[in-house]
């Protein structure tokens, strides 16, 4: 697999390899900073105080002893904070949903258990975390709603779509009358739990107020524009007021797309105070914004005895906030992933008393998938077929939804692949048919989908004499090896040794970019920074066939190569000039271009682009003590081109392990009668350990596309996608029992059909 | 997390002192449960007493067992190789819990004073009887899947976390202790207490005592016939649902001696001697195993959610003793379950 991706400039020399992460020692030194290690002489600290309820009022707020403590600076709450936009819309950002953002401290008003009520700000961490335990609230509570189930009769199509959400596809088809006359029918009912994203850096913000007024700010978010012009309309400041890093994240999951309560609050007491103030989240706080909102779905599955699709049904009811409609794409997947003639596919919400769910990996896609991924191993248990044959039964080379081909789809490769890999062949169908020892073994398969995504990005890049190029633009490298891949590429476009090339990332004074999310980022930036390298190739070469004596002076930008830090003429290397030289001949201190990507119209126009994948599941389960142990994963993804086998096969496994949480631990446990979170720490919320993954296989399988110049599809959420109904049609094999509520816990394992 | 005086006594009379009668005043050795409680205000101490000075951090011989400081560390305790050649039922309970950061922090005697991982006593924001006596319980009828099973009251459903403590029970370990009144020493059995009306007190150490030593009896379970078995919704790091530590003598098949304890199950490790008594002089038989379980857990009361942990425990203790028969004591690092 070695693509050239632009055929005048550089070759694949580090692009397609595996490269280590460029920022690995600056992480595991410790001198890689995040946003709440940042520091300044003047800086003060807040703590945050959480609402004790879910819904109601503030009546009173008692904060006389905290101000009292030496070293408080001043307690803010909604009483005295100062002024901030009263136009709602100042506070969306650029990825909100629709509805009125939740602004901190701005009424008496509870909405959502773990709202911040108070800010307390001083002289250091201590005092303001002590001074914060005396603040008094007394609340007029009133009882919340957070049980999905009980709010689904209630549920609505939502009036305002979320931009770059697709509503369900109109039905096609009858999928009703279909249903009902087919000769095989599956029909299940799906759940999963609520989930928190919980990365490893709790959301930190720190403001510093510089000499001149202006403000640097240091966020914990996926990309620093969205935090800018956050806080610039929010507080009406001008754009040029407001400058905002984050170079590294721990972590994000989707958990820092959007600006949190947290920068608001830093950005209000800096302002009020005129000095610089930090604010950090507690690990119980990070339960207090944005999750996962489980889905409760049915699937009904008709078929003719082959196997063959005659009626696919997908209904999901979903919860939002009171104060937002949260929307993502739950149960389009079904409609695209398989070929039927009668398709209905319906997504409507239901008001709870939280904060508003928000994007976490793989958004919808982790929901939905699981639904119809167990639903097809029903159908395929119900029609006798194996379940990659059902699959390949019902596949279908163009998207259903939008009438388009597919711009690739090696998802028969996966499928292929994957089952050769895993042994495949070697599985007896009959549940409860495997056995080891004590453990009875189960061995299943789901397909993953994940759509392949690209937004309008730009990056800039400059050589400068010495033979150093810097590239960068505003996207945050969210611990997915963006620092390095662009590093790659951009090595690669002008033929530098990589540790020529510095890749800048996570600062509003670098070029324009989108936050990271979406598996965009390789596409998006990744273009850009080709396109901005290419530019100043082209720039270089002009000069190198101006100079005296050019070797290169008769030839044309098509007919060389960039290599080793030279200009070569294509097929005759002997006549070549390096950069250095060419920047020095010429008088140049600098060659500098911006480039700029966006989605391809033309292609958009005629394709359809999604990333697949075939995960491949063993369980081993003691089916007396309820324990299952997820044994061996394979998972074969069909993403493009991979830019990166080390850093993307960090993705793949980084998802897999993920959705073995979603499958079998991650639940975040809501008491609805205070409508409150109660397993609010990591000792209680579990993510899976090294104790609970095995082994792990991945294989990228060959795919070729032509959505972007690069050929890459996106690897960020493909990996998670499916996990959990692999996980869930392995345990099936091996016990006989369908678990349609995740996660599948030791009750649900001992628990009576 | 509230502010707070330090004082680092040298020897046991000058950290009994500084205790006196200060009910505000706390201990604090390993930290690891102490200082997150603090960091959620569950706990306010207005002095901490660092007893970490001590000289309380040996092993060592005494009538025939071992008499274990309480500032030894669980990460020490577990590792020392007379635990694990003459007590491996200690060894593997304790390999069995946390993790090998805590392990290393953590000390005998904060083992046993472990509070409890209710969400709710965590969770200042909410009722609790043992963090606020007569605020409430809002365990029952919430969030209840963790809880006990064995021994609740209408005040309290919380259980005890420690591991090292269910093995300790089983063992009969005794509970060395000083205080004002002078030296005493407690039976396991009596050390922790069920939480009936007074769900804030955990323990029946008296006001201003300390803990200084475990004594392990003479009697080990050495060998193979033990084992510790721990279920729970992850394979480490996390609290068990359920767990059992057995001990067998057989004779041939038959049980000369059993020990059984249960932990994830109650306000104490539980441990009930009318179903040891049952197994002695049985064959070591799955039937025998179950009659012993179905004993233990005749008086079982479920909450709305955590009914399983019944059925669990008692599947756990046949297993559990299945595998103390058969001397396949369960392994601490390869987690699967024999």
């Amino acid at each position: 697999m070695t693509v050239q991706f632009s055929p005048a400039a550089g070759r694949d020399r580090f692009v397609g390899s595996a490269v280590s992460r460029v920022d690995g020692p600056a992480k595991v030194t410790g001198l890689a900073k995040y946003a709440g290690e940042f520091a300044a002489p003047d800086l003060a600290y807040g703590v945050v105080v959480s609402s004790a309820i879910a819904k109601g009022s503030i009546r009173s707020i008692d904060a006389s002893a905290a101000e009292a403590v030496s070293g408080v600076i001043k307690v803010i709450t909604h009483e005295n904070r100062p002024a901030t936009s009263d136009n709602p819309e100042d506070y969306q950002d650029a990825v909100a949903p629709p509805g009125a953002p939740f602004q901190a401290l701005a009424t008496d008003r509870i909405v959502f258990s773990g709202q911040p009520v108070a800010l307390v700000v001083a002289e250091d961490f201590e005092t303001a975390r002590y001074a914060a335990s005396l603040v008094r609230v007394d609340y007029g509570v009133v009882a919340p709603r957070t049980d999905l189930a009980a709010q689904a009769p209630e549920s609505y199509d939502p009036p305002m779509k979320r931009s770059g959400i697709k509503p369900p596809p109109e039905p096609w088809g009858d999928a009703e009358t279909a249903f009902d006359a087919a000769e095989i029918r599956v029909n299940g009912q799906y759940r999963m739990a609520d989930e928190h994203h919980n990365p490893m850096e709790p959301h930190a913000s720190t403001v510093v107020v510089e000499k001149d007024g202006t403000y640097t700010v240091y966020d914990k978010i996926q990309g620093v524009s969205n935090t800018h012009d956050y806080i610039a309309s929010a507080f009406g400041l001008k754009p040029e007021q407001v400058r905002v890093l984050n170079p590294y994240l721990g972590g994000g999951f989707g958990s820092g797309l959007r600006p949190q309560y947290q920068l608001f609050l830093a950005m209000l007491a800096a302002k009020d105070l005129g000095r610089s103030v930090r604010v950090t989240l507690t690990r119980d706080q990070m339960w207090s914004f944005t999750y996962r909102s489980e889905a409760l779905q049915t699937v009904s599955l008709g078929a003719d005895r082959s196997g063959k699709l005659t009626a696919l049904r997908h209904d999901a009811v979903q919860g939002t906030s009171s104060y937002e409609d949260y929307q993502e794409v739950v149960v389009n997947w079904s409609g695209v992933l398989y070929d039927c003639d009668n398709v209905k596919l319906t997504y409507s919400l239901a008001k709870l008393d939280t904060p508003t769910p928000g994007d976490m990996r793989a958004p919808g896609a982790v929901t939905g998938v699981y639904a119809i991924e167990t639903a097809m191993d029903e159908l395929a248990y119900a029609t006798g077929q194996d379940p990659i044959q059902l699959r390949l039964k019902n596949y279908t080379e163009s998207d259903p939804t939008e009438e388009k081909p597919f711009g690739s789809k090696a998802l028969k490769e996966c499928f292929r692949e994957g089952a050769e890999r895993f042994g495949w062949s070697r599985r007896n169908p009959q549940p409860r048919s495997m056995r080891e020892g004590r453990e009875l073994v189960g061995w299943g398969m789901a397909t993953g989908i994940w759509e392949s995504m690209m937004m309008q990005s730009s990056a800039h890049a400059v050589l400068t004499a010495d033979g150093r190029l810097e590239v960068g633009n505003q996207t945050g490298d969210i611990g997915t090896g963006t620092y390095t891949i662009l590093t790659q590429i951009a090595a690669d476009t002008l033929g530098l040794p990589l540790d020529h090339v510095t890749t800048k990332l996570g600062d509003t004074q670098l070029a324009k970019a989108p936050v990271a999310g979406g598996s965009w980022t390789a596409a998006s930036s990744g273009t850009a920074v080709m396109k901005a390298c290419r530019s100043i190739a082209e720039q270089a070469f002009k000069l190198a066939r101006g100079m005296d004596n050019s070797p290169l002076a008769n030839a044309d930008f098509e007919r060389v190569v960039f290599s080793n830090g030279r200009i070569e003429l294509a097929g005759d290397p002997a006549k070549s000039v390096a950069l250095t030289d060419v920047l020095k001949a010429t008088g140049t201190a600098k060659l500098e271009a911006t480039g700029e990507a966006a989605p391809d119209k033309d292609f958009a126009k005629e394709y359809e682009a999604y990333t697949h994948s075939a995960i491949f599941v063993e369980v081993k389960i003691d089916e007396e003590l309820g324990q299952v142990r997820c044994t061996r994963v394979v998972s074969a993804i069909a993403a493009g081109k991979i830019l990166n086998l080390k850093t993307a096969r960090s993705q793949i496994l980084g998802g897999i392990v993920m959705g073995v949480g979603s499958a079998l631990h991650e639940e975040s446990m809501l008491d609805h009668r205070i409508g409150r979170f109660m397993n609010h720490n990591l000792g209680e919320y579990h993510v899976p350990v090294n104790a609970d993954i095995h082994d792990i296989d991945v294989i990228f399988v060959d795919e070729e596309d032509k959505a972007n110049p690069l050929g890459v599809k996106g690897l960020g959420e493909i990996g998670i996608v499916g996990v959990a109904a692999a996980i869930s049609n392995a345990v099936f094999h091996a016990t006989g029992k369908r678990i349609r509520h995740l996660p599948i816990t030791p009750d649900k394992i001992l628990a009576d059909d | 997390m509230n502010r707070f005086d330090y004082v680092r006594p040298s020897t046991v009379a000058e950290a009994v002192q500084a205790l006196g009668s200060d009910p505000a005043a706390r201990f604090i050795a390993g930290g690891t449960n102490l200082i997150d409680l603090m960091k959620y205000d569950v706990e306010r101490p207005g002095k901490l007493i660092d007893i970490t000075r001590l000289p309380l951090d040996k092993i060592e011989e005494r009538e025939g067992g071992l008499r274990i400081g309480a500032l030894v560390t669980n990460a020490t305790l577990a590792y020392d190789a007379r635990i694990r050649e003459r007590y491996p039922l200690l060894a593997d309970a304790i390999l069995a819990g946390a993790s090998a950061q805590l392990r290393n922090a953590a000390s005998t005697g904060g083992n046993l004073l472990q509070r409890t991982r209710c969400y709710y006593f965590y969770d200042t924001a909410t009722p609790c009887n043992k963090r606020e006596p007569g605020s409430g319980c809002s365990a029952i009828g919430g969030v209840d899947r963790i809880h006990a099973i064995l021994g609740t009251s209408d005040k309290c459903i919380a259980t005890h976390p420690s591991d090292m403590c269910v093995a300790l029970a089983a063992l009969e370990a005794v509970v060395q202790v000083s205080g004002p009144q002078g030296d005493r020493s407690i039976p396991f059995a009596e050390f922790h207490r069920l939480p009936g009306d007074e769900p804030s007190k955990d323990t029946n150490l008296a006001p201003g005592e300390i803990v200084l030593a475990i004594d392990l009896p003479a009697k080990g379970f050495g060998g193979t016939h033990h084992t510790y078995l721990k279920l729970r919704d992850r394979l480490s790091y996390a609290f068990a649902l359920v767990s059992v530590a057995a001990a067998l003598e057989l004779d041939g098949q038959t049980i000369r001696t059993a020990r059984l304890a249960l932990g994830g199950v109650a306000h104490k490790p539980w441990r009930n001697t009318d179903a040891e008594a049952l197994l002695q002089g049985k064959p070591a038989t799955r039937e025998t195993f179950k009659a012993a379980a179905d004993l233990i857990l005749r008086e079982a009361k479920p909450q709305a959610t955590n009914g399983f942990k019944i059925e669990l425990a008692r599947r756990a203790i046949v297993r559990g003793l299945e595998q103390a028969a058969a001397g396949t004591p369960q392994s601490q690092s390869d987690k699967r379950i024999q």
